[in-house]
């Protein structure tokens, strides 16, 4: 197991836990929730300039490059040509190489469409990309994206933005078990700090969350609770837990006592 | 046409030149002509003209 630091591509982050700018009130909440979560990267989208409302405030604005990594991703892509050419555009604004992947296979789930997302996968790591596609938790599909050279996968817990945290822990587990060579992050389904705590417990590399911290009802103290919730199940997956056992072992000496 | 609406620019103007009228900071976008990108070191070079079809895209809030 990988200690202290996220490690993608032979780069080392300081925390596990990567969050979304979407779905805020303002920029100013934004940008203490960033600060409060503790975030080493930060996930961001590529859309036109509205030129409609010109002069207006951009995001990076708020967010200090210098502090935290930006990935860009194709959120809203439904085919491999969309996400490839939103990749593109990406690294041009950017002036960087990684990419959150996702190539939506269904509007009303957003469950990724596999197969754009193994072609689109294999299309930008010819080009250089430093791809990190989000993925169903299957463990079939994960290997294909490790072998096409997928720099991590990001299974999902659940649906995005959905909060029901892990849906099929069977399933996250074999990908865990099986995938040692590339960081698996868990992205998208994570409510609360329970959550994000049991992804790292169960040995996830890391965690990617928008939704259950802006969507929050005090977004900046649920990305403090966000991050230690991922400090703690590192801690916890590192430390090794107990088994489980049906009985009870008691905790005080069973000699001794008073007769 | 610049992002789907019809968009007039003077005859022969650069993309930097585009940006600047519509008052973007040529550091933070990434353009594209035609389908293809326009790379940032090209942008005072590369020449626009009737009909190209022009894109300007930046980052925005996304999870």
């Amino acid at each position: 197991m990988k200690t202290d630091r996220l490690t993608i591509a032979g780069r080392g982050y300081p925390s596990r836990l990567i969050v979304g700018t979407g779905k805020y009130s303002g920029f100013e909440v934004m940008r203490r929730a960033i600060e409060a979560s503790g975030a080493s990267i930060v996930t961001v989208a590529v859309r036109r300039v509205d030129l409609s409302r010109r002069g207006g405030e951009s995001l990076l604005d708020h967010i200090d490059t210098k502090q935290v990594t930006l990935l860009p991703n194709t959120a809203g892509c439904y085919t491999a040509e969309e996400a490839i050419r939103t990749a593109r555009l990406a690294r041009e604004a950017g002036l960087s190489e990684l990419i959150k992947l996702e190539v939506i296979g269904d509007e009303k789930t957003l469950f990724p469409d596999n197969e754009g997302l193994l072609q689109a996968t294999r299309v930008l790591v010819k080009e250089g990309f430093t791809v990190l596609p989000y993925t169903n938790d299957d463990l079939v599909v994960a290997r294909r994206l490790r072998d096409a050279g997928a720099a991590a996968v990001m299974p999902l817990a659940a649906p995005i933005g959905s909060g029901l945290g892990i849906q099929n822990a069977v399933n996250l587990g074999l990908i865990l078990e099986e995938i040692k060579d590339i960081p698996v992050i868990v992205d998208a389904g994570v409510g609360t700090a329970s959550d994000a705590a049991i992804v790292l417990e169960m040995g996830a590399d890391g965690v990617l969350m928008n939704t259950g911290i802006a969507g929050a009802g005090d977004p900046i103290r649920m990305a403090r609770a966000m991050r230690l919730a991922v400090e703690a199940g590192r801690l916890a997956a590192e430390a090794g837990r107990i088994p489980r056992k049906l009985h009870a072992t008691a905790s005080s000496p069973i000699t001794g006592l008073l007769r | 046409m610049l992002n789907g609406e019809p968009h007039e620019a003077p005859r022969g103007a650069s993309v930097l030149a585009l940006l600047e009228t519509i008052g973007l900071a040529p550091g933070r976008v990434a353009v594209e002509v035609n389908g293809r990108i326009a790379r940032r070191e090209d942008f005072a070079r590369a020449l626009l003209c009737e009909n190209d079809r022009v894109e300007v895209v930046h980052f925005t809030g996304g999870g």
